[in-house]
């Protein structure tokens, strides 16, 4: 039977979950430690870290629930955020206008915003007495919901993913537009040749933003509430389980979240080496 | 009328109120290879860049083919696309030399390119080199790259500037026989700026000399260099410093 993740009562804990150390594990809160007394913190680490990977290696459902939700909700943001990013990055990048530099400042504020300030904000315009709340509308998305998460989460990916854009298509050579008007190009034409000139660009802006929202803890917690089956993702779950006690299961999802960032970099990386060499 | 690709009238270009080029009059007849010699800073690229509805003149105005034009709005796309500017400093799309020659056919909706690129590219000696990224090309092999995505549309005038400004020799030989070769075999109309009078002499049939802006002198070749009829044409092709 696979350990029941994350269950508060700890009832069905089986047994197994804690550590042989020669005498009855200590039990906090009704449940048995995974840590013996007299374990030093490296030992903590060594076998939180052991019960980590046989976790992982034995597919717990409760955890890869958790997992498939952390990437449905970021993806789906990223998805959001590269609709509306991806044409602002572009225009800000292709055009020359008044009022241009204070758009890029304020993007480039939005680019630093703390999570946790950006779920408060849609926390308040969300919840039941709140600015668009109270308004009813049926498509509005209740708090404490996967889509308020992702709402939260679009709003921290639009300023990365337009500002990267943004950046991506004004490193093309300014050049490169007037010598393709020269050979025939329409405006058009030209603009949609220097945004594809920025794609790799665009597509390590996406990606970096994929990497940034599923690492982010603040807005999830405050906009989905960490409620179990419902809207646990890895970065509150590894929260709640720390503050449980419950080590292993927090470093099992904070390597998952380790290995999904690392493959996000290495996959940024690859494609600016495309774009550089 | 039909004898002249380009006539200009009062054509005058300003940069925040310095004048960069004021010409009164010049005619570019139909198959000529027009030469533009002039110090740096005379005004010959902008000048270029006016001819091709690049920029917009801030005063005057330009006929292309016998119409007139006050500003590259006015000009149809059809007019436009039949001249073509070569830059002194190519930029590339980021992709093979087959497909940065195929750019133009492909934005006149032309179908079927591979005969007609893989043609331009013998010409210029690059088909080995078709598959290659554009990233990986000398100096050289980019300028015959331009070159080439310009004649692949059949231009009716090719605009050049400086085409083999920091070339070794060999490259200047190759890129000039191109050159003639559009002109002599395609009838192409020729404008080609250049600091290197040597170059004008060998290519030209009239040489044009640009001074602060404005058009000192334009004469055939042999006339220009051989009995300049301006104190600033006689001083250039002695090779005196003239500004």
């Amino acid at each position: 039977m696979p350990p029941a993740f994350g269950k508060e009562n700890g009832v069905n804990a089986p047994a197994s979950r804690g550590v042989r150390c020669g005498r009855p594990p200590i039990h906090v809160g009704g449940r048995p430690s995974l840590f013996c007394r007299e374990d030093t913190p490296t030992q903590t680490l060594v076998s939180a870290a052991r019960h980590a990977l046989r976790l992982l290696l034995s597919g717990d459902p409760a955890m890869f629930e958790i997992v498939w939700l952390s990437l449905r909700v970021s993806a789906l943001a990223i998805i959001f955020a590269g609709l509306l990013g991806i044409p602002l990055g572009s225009w800000l990048g292709l055009k020359r206008f008044v009022g241009r530099r204070l758009i890029v400042a304020l993007l480039y504020t939005g680019m630093g915003f703390p999570p946790v300030v950006v779920g408060l904000f849609v926390y308040l315009l969300l919840s039941r007495n709140g600015v668009l709340g109270s308004l009813g509308w049926p498509w509005l998305p209740h708090l404490f919901t996967p889509a308020a998460m992702v709402i939260g989460q679009v709003i921290i990916a639009t300023p990365l993913i337009s500002g990267f854009t943004m950046v991506a298509v004004m490193s093309v050579d300014s050049n490169l537009r007037l010598q393709l008007i020269s050979l025939g190009a329409t405006p058009w034409q030209a603009t949609r040749a220097v945004l594809s000139e920025a794609r790799v660009g665009v597509i390590v802006s996406m990606v970096a933003g994929f990497g940034s929202v599923i690492s982010e803890v603040g807005a999830v917690m405050l906009l989905g509430g960490n409620i179990e089956g419902s809207t646990r993702v890895m970065t509150t779950a590894i929260v709640l389980e720390t503050s449980k006690g419950n080590f292993d299961l927090a470093l099992a999802m904070g390597m998952v979240l380790l290995a999904l960032t690392f493959a996000v970099n290495v996959v940024v990386l690859c494609l600016q080496g495309k774009a550089f060499d | 009328m039909a004898d002249f690709i380009y006539q200009v009238e009062n054509l005058v270009k300003s940069y925040n109120g310095r004048q960069v080029v004021s010409v009164p009059a010049l005619d570019v007849r139909r198959g000529e290879i027009l030469g533009l010699v002039g110090p740096s800073g005379a005004g010959k690229s902008t000048l270029l860049r006016l001819l091709d509805f690049l920029e917009a003149p801030s005063g005057g105005r330009i006929a292309f083919a016998g119409h007139w034009f006050a500003s590259p709005a006015e000009i149809p796309l059809t007019l436009r696309r039949r001249a073509v500017l070569v830059f002194q400093r190519p930029v590339l799309l980021s992709a093979s030399i087959f497909e940065n020659v195929a750019y133009g056919l492909r934005i006149r909706g032309q179908r079927d390119v591979r005969p007609l690129v893989q043609a331009v590219l013998a010409r210029v000696g690059l088909l080995p080199l078709q598959d290659a990224p554009s990233r990986t090309l000398s100096g050289g092999e980019l300028q015959r790259v331009a070159l080439a995505r310009a004649l692949v549309v059949e231009p009716e005038v090719l605009l050049l500037d400086e085409p083999t400004a920091n070339l070794d020799p060999a490259h200047v030989k190759a890129i000039e026989a191109i050159i003639r070769e559009a002109n002599e075999m395609a009838g192409t109309t020729v404008v080609i700026v250049t600091h290197n009078i040597f170059q004008a002499r060998r290519l030209a049939q009239r040489v044009g000399l640009l001074v602060g802006g404005r058009l000192v002198e334009v004469a055939p070749t042999r006339a220009f260099f051989e009995a300049p009829q301006t104190e600033e044409a006689s001083a250039f092709v002695r090779g005196d410093m003239i500004y």
